[in-house]
């Protein structure tokens, strides 16, 4: 996997500080922030940090992992519901495979994601740990 | 349009054999099939000959393959529905009258590199930046939405077992297919947890494969078979690239939108189908996929594969090839695999479990998961 540091600087909207998108026409927030919205088709949204809080609706155990992973093995990825409804998916951390459950209070923590080798480009991006409810 | 020839490679791990080896086998049967080989262009349906093979130029390879240097073509990308999309494509070559006969070919080789390299390719049919950048493979994202079916419409996970024992039973009979063992519903219940609640055997295998069909216009379909099979209907959809954004994880939106197209211009509904091969890389996507094609209302597909529906002699027979799971998915050349089979189940000489008398099938493939699909149907 290549990476490049205008990429990264890029990307760390969505990935730093969970920022979404609002439509300016119908009103509806979503994740990931796009340009459109893909509910009514409108070309004018706006940028908007969304709340850092929600529940697991559905998750997964990862074991076979993709290169560049393995050491983070097994992984948990989840589908988040934020407070104010938009779903996000992200991995979950400082959490055990079986302690995870549908429903689980989770919120957002800035962790790193992925490193290219020891002394090359580190990608952050936001994990969420346990909440309490 | 028809579909006046095809050629199917057998699937498998075949390390002797590069991109045009696999190829060749497949078109070698095709011309076979035929009484007249002169197609005047190439369409190339392959997911992973750049991100594997630092491959591209696909149709210049795939010509001097099969001695048609000098023909034009192109390769079309869709992830696992690159090979539906590459009929689609060859479709709209045809009937556009730039062509009277075109070469659809889909090809992909996945066995060469450790799983997790493999793994790691698949995941580029999510969206890199939001997604997969996690280390979030293609297993955990059919995972997420399988969990949310189980939970939603309270499925026992050995419900979810039936449909691979099926594919097995089917595939066993398919002289292609890359799987060919039967097994039982605790076999899959014991296997191997891939992405939980993914089990090893609700996966379609690592296999790699090369399958044609011969699309030609009513003009010439005549002088190169004797038993041209029609092309009624094509449709294309799509969903969100991300998971995160979409309306409903178990409402596959490109399925039904590419299902309302391919029926509209065929002028039949789900019920006039008598056999189809859809989408089942893992078990879940033919829960799905079967849903998205109204062949079972929203939540209601398992209980329906529980009480022995489409299995052979229903209507629809689904997947009597024994599916993605035990036909096997060499990604971007399924799809290709899929229209063939269906070709020559309406001729009646598929050389595995038969149909029967059939008027209507129907073929349908999806890249991602359910990200871009094609419905392809075909009549007798
Ligand atoms: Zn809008």
């Amino acid at each position: 996997m290549r990476m490049s540091p205008a990429r990264i600087w890029r990307e760390r909207g969505a990935r730093y500080r969970l920022e979404g998108s609002k439509c300016r026409k119908c009103g509806r927030v979503f994740y990931p922030p796009k340009p459109a919205c893909p509910y009514c088709g409108s070309l004018e949204v706006e940028k908007v940090e969304l709340p850092k809080r929600g529940k697991v609706i559905s998750y997964t155990i990862e074991y076979t992992v993709p290169e560049g992973y393995r050491h983070l093995a097994p992984l948990i990825i989840a589908l988040i519901e934020l407070e104010n409804g938009v779903k996000v998916l992200a991995p979950l951390t400082d959490v055990k495979p079986d302690e995870v459950y549908i429903g689980m209070p989770v919120e957002a923590t800035l962790r790193r994601i992925w490193e290219e080798s020891d002394e090359g480009l580190i990608v952050y991006g936001i994990k969420f740990t346990p909440a309490i409810p | 349009m028809f579909v006046t020839g095809v050629g199917m490679a057998k699937i498998d791990r075949h390390y002797d054999k590069g991109f045009q080896e696999l190829v060749h086998m497949a078109v070698k049967n095709l011309v076979n099939d035929v009484k007249l080989f002169s197609p005047e262009a190439i369409v190339v349906g392959n997911m992973m000959s750049s991100s594997l093979f630092q491959q591209d130029s696909l149709a210049a390879l795939v010509a001097d393959a099969i001695g048609l240097r000098g023909r034009g073509g192109f390769k079309v990308e869709a992830a696992c529905g690159s090979g539906g999309h590459a009929i689609a494509a060859g479709y709209a070559l045809v009937a556009s009258g730039l062509y009277n006969q075109v070469l659809v070919i889909g090809v992909e080789k996945m066995s060469d590199y450790p799983t997790t390299t493999t793994t790691a390719a698949l995941a580029q049919a999510a969206d890199f930046e939001h997604e997969a950048i996690y280390g979030t493979s293609f297993v955990a994202l059919n995972a997420l939405v399988m969990r949310l079916y189980m939970h939603r419409y309270e499925a026992k996970r050995e419900d979810l077992a039936i449909w691979p024992v099926r594919m097995h039973e089917h595939g066993s009979q398919n002289p292609y297919a890359q799987l060919r063992n039967k097994i039982t519903v605790e076999d899959v219940l014991k296997s191997a947890v891939i992405a939980d609640p993914i089990r090893l055997m609700d996966s379609s295998p690592i296999g790699d494969g090369a399958a044609a069909v011969l699309l030609a216009s009513e003009d010439v379909a005549g002088k190169i078979s004797d038993t041209p099979i029609q092309i009624v209907g094509v449709g294309m959809g799509s969903d969100g690239l991300d998971l995160a954004s979409r309306e409903d994880l178990l409402n596959p939106m490109s399925v039904r939108i590419a299902a309302e197209k391919a029926y509209k211009m065929a002028g039949v509904g789900p019920r006039d189908i008598d056999v189809a091969e859809i989408h089942d890389a893992f078990t879940i996507t033919a829960l799905l996929s079967i849903e998205g094609l109204g062949f079972a209302e929203l939540g209601e597909s398992w209980k329906l594969i529980k009480d022995g529906r489409f299995a052979a002699g229903d209507k629809p027979s689904i997947n009597l090839s024994g599916g993605l799971k035990a036909r096997g998915h060499p990604v971007g050349a399924t799809g290709v695999y899929q229209v063939a089979e269906i070709a020559m189940q309406l001729r009646g000489d598929f050389p595995g479990v038969k149909v029967g008398k059939a008027d209507y099938g129907l073929a349908m493939n999806t890249g991602g998961v359910a990200t871009l699909t094609t419905v392809t149907i075909l009549k007798r």
